[in-house]
Formats: structure tokens, C-alpha cells, sequence
């Protein structure tokens, strides 16, 4: 009775540990190449995405960073909270320094929660790439914006004005969680342009809600925002989970077709929504492109080839050679539109 | 005379062999195993910042989990702790946004938030007679809605250097952080209370048999409720130190660690039904929990993966016990040979 306690709980123990001792499911994989363009051979690259599990990530790690990795010859591991939340990241971090990773590469949950942990790993000897969503530029060593913020904000406007047509309307913002950096600077330099351009003169935001990049949370959300806004006519969703629980819950209800949708969405993701008539276009960028650039960047970082500085180029694969602009930023390019035209041409 | 010694001799032998089984032993032994087996295997358990970064993990679930296994022997529940501990931070938070700069203040009324959110636990369960898993699951959504209420989804994250610094500093020549110095203390004063004094015998009573508990003279009601308010406050003083190991206060903070206390709880021995537990068993749990989340992780087992393990550990500390003990009915029913007239 308490020796069957007892040898159950130490059996469990040491079946956990012995699993682990034969884990090689995620443990870094390393590929043998020559150097690349002055890369260290041998790198370990992790990245470190807000949530695993997340097709978005999915794309611009496996797609992306881990070709970038196996491209130059070095280790790449995608690891992550399986929630999109601040202090789940600070756990990872802290293991990816122990397990002395080169460089990280990650998306932040929060500006500042994973500040300190990411410090503490740059004196480790790590360096700190941050994509797709920035941390307080005091704790990476250099930031990989995929648009512009006015880029990404200024096109879903157009977009959903073009949808919703001339007389204009109530429109709506379905976001994901409240303080992702990247989130809130789109929607306040949507809210500017808004209030200066003319040609939105007849636009009004009248409500932003959070799904938090939670499936089940944006189709409630979506849900309560037709509920208290019955003349809305257009909802913005500039999260790829956010846009794609908004159009499978409009494509299914009364407002298909009356209210508009448009926001950053994955072309798999969107393809029978475009094609049924629910979302006339939306835009992204290419995020295998993003995790690419991003690993590239690491590398350079990590071998020595920049130290981050404004003005600093290195080359990126087959994207090319980028500079590092102000903010220690680099940007990838322009926000692509997607349509019924074009929307075969992806698979992502 | 060599019949008495004998008999001492079993006797003592007996003794020792029941505290070698006690679940106490069976926690410190798998602790020891764990950490041997994972110090050999896994490269990056024998380095001082690996238990740096088990220590700052452990720390707050420590301080929740003690005032929580008394609260669990009197065979009550506490699932509004984690949300405690948020609406904590966040009010710290605001309080520091609107100028309050005195630390020792801020602490004091984050005490004093945890005293009262685990009063109010306490007085449903107390005066009006509510079962404490319903009313702490209210309260669990309330005081975290409370907190998006204060906050909203923002974030307060411009606390003095010092203090973030100072929360997390490591004691004089090694990598562990001082307050861990706080929880011990704290988890000997718990310990004190629950083994050595009159206090402690009545949560045993009140977990065994609460009517007749009450009929012995012990205060059931007064009991309980100032166990909830220990609850709260030691939430609110976990909060504290969340806020600032992160430097960070939102809304969300420690959301979901509820699940973690009781699980380290629970596996530390303490029956789910009352009664029955120790601190040194929970203790003990904390840490074994810690230390195989942090060296699976260091080990690249994922995060899925580590979800399954805990959940399994914890359904063999729950069930193992009450699974065995049925088995032993089944049997001793079997083989028991009525009796004839």
C-alpha cells in the first residue's frame, strides 16, 4: 500500500527522467555546412515565438527561421509558452540561456515583463533579436519590423474604406492581447489617421475589443461587437487568429456580406473566406520571410559581423543585404494585399 | 527481559520503517532522486544559475502553498489565490503610478488587500455556511476582473531599479535569492504551527471530524476563517514579489498558478478530503515539482509534454492512496469468511 505509493511516484519519476534522457524530438537540429558569408558554422539559434502552437509562428519559424538556420549551418530550436501570456515567456528565456543558446530570437508578449530575463541572458553571452513584436529597445540588441507600423495601419484602412465603400460607417478593432507592442501602435496610428485624413471623414471607430489571440475569444468578441453595435459595418483585425474567428463567425450568420472584414491574415487561413465572399482582401507581409531575416540577423549578431549600430548592412540569404535603420530596427518591407486574385498563388 | 528488547527492538524498527514510508520520505526521496538523476544527465542542472532560476520559481508558490495546506486539511479549498495575487499587483501597480514611492508602504497595503480579499473568502464560507469551492471559484473571477477593473489591460512597469533588483538579489557569494531566507522562515513558522501547537491539533480535528471538532470546543468557524485571511495575505505578499521579480504589474499576472499550488499540495501529501498532510511534505513537493519542470525544460522536453507529466504526478499522489485503499476493501471482502452460526 505504501510501497506501492512509493514505487509508483518513483517510478513515475524516473520514467519522466528517462523519457527526457531519450527526448530528441525538439532538441536542436544542427545541419553540416560550409560558412556563409562570414557566418560561424555551428550556431544555436532559438526562437521564441508568443505563443507555440500558433500557424502564424509556425510559418515564419519553421518556414523561415529554421531554413535560414540550416542554411548557415547552425542548431535551431522553436520552443514557447503554449499561451500567449507575459510572465510564461520569462521561463523560456531563462532555460534558453542555461541551455547557452548564440542568439534569441523573440516575439514579446509584453514591452517590458521579459525585460529582465532577456538581459540576464545577454550578459550569458546570448544576443537578443526581437521580431515581429518589440521589447523595450533597452533589453535586444536589434529588432526585425515586418512593415512599417504606418504601412500596416495606413493599408487595413484602406482596405475596409474599399470594402465598405463611400458613405462609410461604424467600423470596429478586433485585436489580440491589449499590451502587445505591435498591437497598440497600429491601432493608435490607425486612430490618427482616421482623425487627419479627409478621405476617412466618414469612418468612426466605435469600439476595440481583445481576443488575445485566443480562438474561442475572438469569435465571442467578434460575437459581442455585432451584439452592441448593430450598424457596424466593418471590423479591422490586424492579428491573423483574430481575423480568421471574425470571418468564420460572420460567414456563418446574418451579416455576411453586409459588414466588411479586413485585417492581417495567413492566406490558408482566409482562402474559403475570400472565395465565399465574407473578406474581399486583406494584407500581410510574408512572415517565412520575417523568421528568415530574422535568423539572418541573429547570425550577423552573433558571429560578430554587426554589432546592431544604425547603418550596419549584412547580408540575408536570398532576401538580400539589409541596413539597420534607426531604433536598431530592420525592416523587412511592405505590407503585401491579398484578394481573390492572388490568393491561390500562397500556401501558408 | 530478552522478550522486552525484542519487542523494543520491533518496535523501534517498525517506527523507523512507517517514517521511511511516510509520503514525507517518499517527496525528499524522490526530490533526491530527481535532482541526483537530472545533475547526471542533464547538462546545465549541476550550474548554480539553474538553481537561481528554480528558487525564483519556487519562492512564490511557496508562500501560497502553506497557508493553503492548512486551509486544505481543514478540508476546505482556496482556488481564488492566484487571482488574489493579481489583483495585488495591480493595485501596487496603480498605487506606485499615483505617487505612492514608499515601498514599505506599498507592501503594507498589499497585505492588507490580501487580508481583506481572504476575509471576504472567509466570511462566505464561514457566516453564510457556502461551500469553499464554489465561493473561492466566484471569487477567483471576481478579483481577477477586479483587477482588469483597476488596470484595465495596461501594464505598470517603471519601478525603481533598486527594487526590482533587490527583490531577486542573490545571497552574498552564491546565485540564490534572499528571499528564499523569507519563505523558510516562514515555512518553519507554518510548520511550528500546524505540529506543535494546540492550533494546529484543532485544523486536524476540524479536517477529521468538523462537528466533532465543534463538539470538543474548538471554534470551527474562527478557525477557518482566519486561514483564508492567511491565504490572502500570503497571496498578496506573493503578489509583491511577482510584481517585482517581473517588473511588471498587469492584470493577468499569475493567472492560472492556482492549478500549480495545489497540485504541489496535494502531491506533498495532503489528502484532498482533509485531515491528513504535512509541511514538510508540501515543501517538499514544491520543489520537486520546480525542479522537474525547470529540468525537463532544460532537457528540450516541450511544453506540452511537461503539462502531461505534472497532470500525471498529481493524479498518482490523488488517486494512488484511495485507489489502493479500495483495492485493500475488495480483498479483505473477498477473503473474509462470514461468519457461521
Amino acid at each position: 500500500m505504501k510501497h506501492l505509493r512509493a514505487l509508483a511516484l518513483v517510478a513515475i519519476a524516473s520514467l519522466t527522467l528517462g523519457t527526457a534522457a531519450c527526448a530528441d524530438e525538439t532538441t536542436p537540429e544542427s545541419s553540416p555546412s560550409g560558412a556563409t558569408g562570414g557566418i560561424r558554422p555551428g550556431l544555436k539559434i532559438a526562437f521564441l515565438p508568443k505563443q507555440v502552437n500558433n500557424p502564424y509562428f509556425d510559418t515564419s519559424d519553421n518556414q523561415g527561421g529554421k531554413v535560414a538556420v540550416e542554411e548557415f549551418g547552425g542548431e535551431f530550436l522553436q520552443t514557447g509558452p503554449t499561451e500567449a501570456g507575459a510572465s510564461a515567456q520569462v521561463s523560456y528565456i531563462n532555460t534558453l540561456s542555461q541551455q547557452q543558446f548564440d542568439a534569441i530570437v523573440v516575439s514579446a508578449n509584453d514591452r517590458d515583463a521579459i525585460c529582465g530575463a532577456l538581459n540576464e541572458a545577454r550578459q550569458a553571452g546570448a544576443k537578443v533579436v526581437t521580431y515581429d513584436s518589440d521589447t523595450n529597445p533597452e533589453c535586444r540588441d536589434l529588432f526585425i519590423n515586418q512593415a512599417t507600423a504606418e504601412g500596416i495601419a495606413k493599408v487595413q484602412l484602406e482596405l475596409i474604406s474599399e470594402a465598405i465603400g463611400p458613405e462609410g460607417g461604424e467600423i470596429a478593432i478586433l485585436s489580440a492581447t491589449a499590451n502587445a507592442t505591435n498591437q497598440n501602435t497600429w491601432i493608435e496610428m490607425m486612430k490618427a489617421e482616421l482623425e487627419n485624413n479627409p478621405d476617412y471623414a466618414n469612418l468612426e471607430l466605435v469600439d476595440v475589443v481583445y481576443g488575445d489571440d485566443d480562438d474561442q475569444k475572438s469569435f465571442a468578441e467578434a460575437q459581442g461587437l455585432l451584439a452592441r453595435h448593430p450598424n457596424l459595418k466593418g471590423i479591422i483585425s490586424p492579428t491573423t487568429v483574430g481575423v480568421a474567428a471574425a470571418a468564420r463567425y460572420l460567414s456563418g450568420s446574418e451579416y455576411k456580406g453586409r459588414v466588411k472584414l479586413t485585417g492581417l491574415g495567413t492566406p490558408n487561413q482566409m482562402r474559403a473566406y475570400i472565395k465565399d465572399g465574407t473578406v474581399e482582401a486583406f494584407a500581410l507581409w510574408n512572415p517565412a520571410d520575417l523568421g528568415y531575416l530574422a535568423a539572418y540577423a541573429a547570425a550577423a549578431l552573433a558571429s560578430g559581423l554587426i554589432t546592431g549600430a544604425e547603418g550596419e548592412t549584412f547580408e540575408a540569404g536570398r532576401l538580400g543585404e539589409y541596413t539597420v535603420g534607426e531604433n536598431t530596427t530592420v525592416l523587412l518591407g511592405d505590407p503585401f494585399v491579398y484578394n481573390a486574385d492572388n490568393i491561390d498563388d500562397f500556401d501558408f | 527481559m530478552a522478550e522486552r528488547t525484542t519487542l523494543d527492538a520491533a518496535a523501534t524498527a517498525s517506527r523507523i520503517r512507517s517514517a521511511l514510508l511516510s509520503w514525507d520520505a517518499i517527496i525528499l526521496i524522490a526530490l533526491a532522486l530527481v535532482i541526483a538523476v537530472s545533475a547526471a544527465s542533464i547538462d546545465g542542472v549541476a550550474n548554480p544559475r539553474f538553481w537561481r532560476f528554480v528558487t525564483l520559481e519556487v519562492i512564490p508558490i511557496a508562500l501560497i502553498a502553506l497557508p493553503l495546506t492548512l486551509v486544505i486539511i481543514t478540508g476546505e479549498i482556496d482556488l481564488s489565490v492566484a487571482s488574489v495575487l493579481g489583483l495585488t499587483c495591480v493595485v501596487v501597480g496603480y498605487l506606485w503610478e499615483s505617487g505612492v514611492t514608499s515601498l514599505p508602504m506599498l507592501i503594507v497595503a498589499a497585505l492588507l488587500l490580501g487580508a481583506g480579499l481572504g476575509a471576504l473568502n472567509g466570511v462566505f464560507v464561514t457566516v453564510f455556511g457556502l461551500p469553499s469551492l464554489a465561493v473561492t471559484i466566484g471569487t477567483l473571477a471576481l478579483y481577477r476582473g477586479l483587477a482588469y477593473v483597476v488596470l484595465g489591460d495596461r501594464a505598470v512597469a517603471n519601478y525603481p531599479q533598486n527594487w526590482t533588483m533587490g527583490a531577486i538579489a542573490p545571497l552574498p557569494g552564491t546565485t540564490i535569492p534572499w528571499a528564499i531566507l523569507v519563505v523558510i522562515a516562514l515555512a518553519v513558522g507554518f510548520g511550528l504551527l500546524l505540529h506543535a501547537t494546540p492550533i494546529g491539533r484543532a485544523i486536524y480535528a476540524i479536517g477529521n471530524n468538523a462537528e466533532a471538532a465543534r463538539f470538543a470546543g474548538i471554534s470551527v468557524a474562527r478557525t477557518k476563517f482566519w486561514l483564508f485571511v492567511a491565504t490572502g495575505t500570503m497571496a498578496a505578499l506573493a503578489g509583491v514579489f511577482w510584481t517585482l521579480r517581473f517588473a511588471s504589474a498587469r492584470a493577468d499576472n499569475g493567472q492560472g498558478l492556482e492549478l500549480a499550488v495545489v497540485a504541489a499540495v496535494l502531491l506533498g501529501g495532503v489528502s484532498i478530503f482533509g485531515g491528513r498532510g504535512t509541511i514538510l511534505g508540501v515543501v517538499g513537493a514544491v520543489v520537486l515539482l520546480a525542479t522537474l519542470r525547470n529540468a525537463l525544460q532544460l532537457a528540450y522536453v516541450p511544453a506540452n509534454t511537461l503539462t502531461i507529466i505534472t497532470g500525471s504526478l498529481l493524479i498518482a499522489s490523488v488517486v494512488g492512496p484511495n485507489a489502493v485503499g479500495m483495492m485493500r476493501q475488495r480483498i479483505r471482502r473477498r477473503f473474509t469468511i462470514p461468519p457461521t452460526k
